[in-house]
C-alpha cells in the first residue's frame, strides 16, 4: 500500500507541475466559474429567488462543469507524445497510476473551489458565518466523489476522437449522486440550518467517495488494456 | 516460420508461439524467438509488419492473444517484476513536453524506484549529450533533441532488456553514432535488446540475431553469424516478394 502510495504521491506532483507550468486548465477553470457565478446572478430576479435559494445550486452546476475541464486534461496530456505508455511500462501498478490522477484531480477542483467559494460569497452576499467550515468540508467530499469518477471516464474518452464530448455524456449521470447530496447539504447550511441536520448528506457524500474511489480504482485497469 | 538459437546462456526473453491479435486480424501471429543476455535482435519488415506490437507486448503494454512471451522467466502480462527489467524506446518521445529533460527523466527515475536518482539522472543525459540542456523545458528542444532524452528516459534504470522501436528516428549523425555506442556497451554488460529499424546497417551492425517480420510472422530469421551485411539488404526483399 505504501508503494501505491508513493507512486501515486509522484505522479500527482508530475501532473500538478505540468498544471502549474501551463495553467491552461486552471485559467480556464476559473475564469468559467467566476463566468458562470455572474451570469447567473444576472439571469435570476432577486425579488423572485433570494440568493439563499440560488447559490446551491448555482454553486454545484459551476463545479461539476469546471471541473470538467480539468479533468478532461488530466489524460490529454499523458497522449502528446504517448507519455503514458512511458508510465505503463513503469513497474507502477495500474490503481497507483488512478490514483495518482485522482489526487492531482482534487487537487484542481478544490484549487477552483478555493477561489469560487469566496466569489459566490461575495457575489449573492452569503452569511457565511459559522457554517464555512461544515461547507468547506462538503465541499471537499463532493470534490473526491467527483475527481474519482471524472478520472475513469477521463482515461476512457482519451482514446476517442469525441473526447470532449464524451467525457461530460460519461461522467455526468455519476456526477448526479454527489451533486444532489452536495446541494441539498449546502442549501440546508446555507439556509441557516443546523450542522446537525446535513449530517446525514455528509455521511452519504462519504459513502458515495468510498464506492467510487474503490470502484474506479478497481475499473481503471480495464480502461488501459489493449 | 519459427526458429530458436543456440543460447550462450539462460534466456532473458522467450516468446513461444506469440499470436496478438486485434478484433479478428492478427497483427503478430505465432513468433518464436529468444534471447540470452548480451545478444540482440534486429527486426526488420515493412510498416504494419507487426514489429511494434511485438515490441509492445514485450514491453507489458500489449496482452498476447495465444502463446507465450516471458522477461527473464516470468510470463506476460507480467507484473512490477518483469516491467522494471524492460527499459522502452519509442519512436514516440513518451516525454512531457512542459517538464525540462532533468525533470522527464527524474520523473522515470523514481518510476522504476531508482536508487540516488539525481546522479543516475545527471549521468544518464550526460551520456546523450544533453546535460547542457537538461533544464530547458522539452518543447523547445529540437525533435533529436528531445529522442535524446527520451532515450536518456528509457536507460536510466539500467534495464536487463531494452526495446528499441525506430530508436535513431530524428537523430543527427552524431546522436545516432551516441545511441549506438550506448547499445554497443549494453550489450557489452549483458543487455538483451531488441531493436526495430528500417535501417539495415546500424540494425546489423548491433546484431547477434536478425529477423524479417511480415503480416505478423518472421520470414527470416537468422543468427549473426550467418548474416553477410552485404547481401542481407537482397536476402530482405527477396524475403519480402516471397513472404509478402
Amino acid at each position: 500500500m505504501g508503494d501505491i502510495m508513493s507512486s501515486a504521491w509522484l505522479i500527482a506532483r508530475k501532473d500538478l507541475a505540468i498544471e502549474f507550468r501551463t495553467r491552461t486548465a486552471f485559467l480556464s477553470a476559473v475564469v468559467f466559474a467566476l463566468l458562470g457565478l455572474v451570469i447567473f446572478y444576472f439571469a435570476w430576479d432577486p425579488t423572485a429567488v433570494t440568493t439563499t435559494d440560488l447559490a446551491p445550486g448555482v454553486l454545484w452546476v459551476i463545479f461539476t462543469f469546471s471541473g470538467l475541464l480539468g479533468l478532461h486534461r488530466s489524460f490529454g496530456v499523458e497522449m502528446a507524445d504517448h507519455a503514458i505508455d512511458g508510465i505503463l511500462a513503469s513497474p507502477v501498478s495500474r490503481e497507483a497510476i488512478f490514483l495518482g490522477k485522482c489526487i492531482a484531480n482534487l487537487v484542481f477542483v478544490i484549487a477552483v473551489q478555493l477561489i469560487a467559494i469566496p466569489a459566490l460569497v461575495v457575489f449573492y452576499n452569503l452569511p457565511l458565518g459559522t457554517v464555512a467550515g461544515p461547507l468547506l468540508a462538503i465541499a471537499v467530499l463532493a470534490a473526491i466523489g467527483l475527481a474519482a469518477v471524472g478520472t475513469l471516464f477521463s482515461a476512457m474518452a482519451v482514446n476517442t476522437r469525441l473526447a470532449e464530448l464524451l467525457l461530460p455524456m460519461l461522467a455526468l449521470p455519476f456526477f448526479v449522486p454527489i451533486v444532489i447530496g452536495a446541494a441539498q447539504a449546502t442549501a440546508k447550511l446555507i439556509g441557516g440550518r443546523p450542522v446537525v441536520e446535513v449530517a446525514a448528506w455528509i455521511k452519504l457524500l462519504i459513502a458515495f467517495d468510498i464506492v467510487f474511489v474503490a470502484a474506479c480504482a478497481l475499473a481503471y485497469p480495464f480502461t488501459v488494456e489493449d | 516460420m519459427s526458429s530458436t538459437i543456440s543460447q550462450s546462456g539462460p534466456p532473458v526473453v522467450e516468446v513461444a508461439a506469440l499470436t496478438r491479435a486485434f478484433a479478428s486480424r492478427p497483427a503478430v501471429a505465432g513468433v518464436s524467438f529468444s534471447l540470452a543476455a548480451g545478444e540482440c535482435l534486429a527486426l526488420f519488415g515493412p510498416n504494419g509488419a507487426g514489429k511494434t506490437t511485438l515490441l509492445r507486448v514485450l514491453a507489458g503494454l500489449l496482452k498476447p492473444t495465444s502463446g507465450s512471451a516471458r522477461i527473464s522467466g516470468i510470463p506476460l502480462p507480467g507484473g512490477s517484476l518483469a516491467r522494471s527489467r524492460v527499459g522502452l524506446i519509442s519512436h514516440h518521445t513518451m516525454l512531457y513536453d512542459a517538464l525540462s529533460p532533468r525533470e522527464n527523466v527524474s520523473f522515470a527515475a523514481r518510476l522504476y524506484g531508482v536508487r540516488d536518482p539525481r546522479e543516475r539522472v545527471d549521468s544518464a543525459l550526460r551520456r546523450m549529450s544533453m546535460l547542457e540542456r537538461a533544464d530547458t523545458p522539452v518543447r523547445s528542444l529540437s525533435r533529436g533533441m528531445q529522442q535524446r532524452v527520451s532515450i536518456a528516459r528509457a536507460m536510466v534504470h539500467s534495464p536487463q532488456i531494452v526495446l528499441a522501436d525506430e530508436p535513431y528516428s530524428g537523430l543527427d549523425d552524431s546522436g545516432a553514432r551516441a545511441l549506438t555506442s550506448l547499445l554497443r556497451e549494453l550489450l557489452s554488460a549483458g543487455t538483451s535488446i531488441v531493436i526495430v529499424t528500417h535501417n539495415l546497417s546500424e540494425g546489423l551492425s548491433l546484431a547477434t540475431h536478425a529477423a524479417v517480420m511480415n503480416r505478423g510472422k518472421f520470414i527470416r530469421y537468422e543468427s549473426a553469424a550467418r548474416i553477410d551485411p552485404a547481401t542481407y539488404a537482397t536476402l530482405y526483399r527477396e524475403a519480402l516478394a516471397a513472404g509478402g
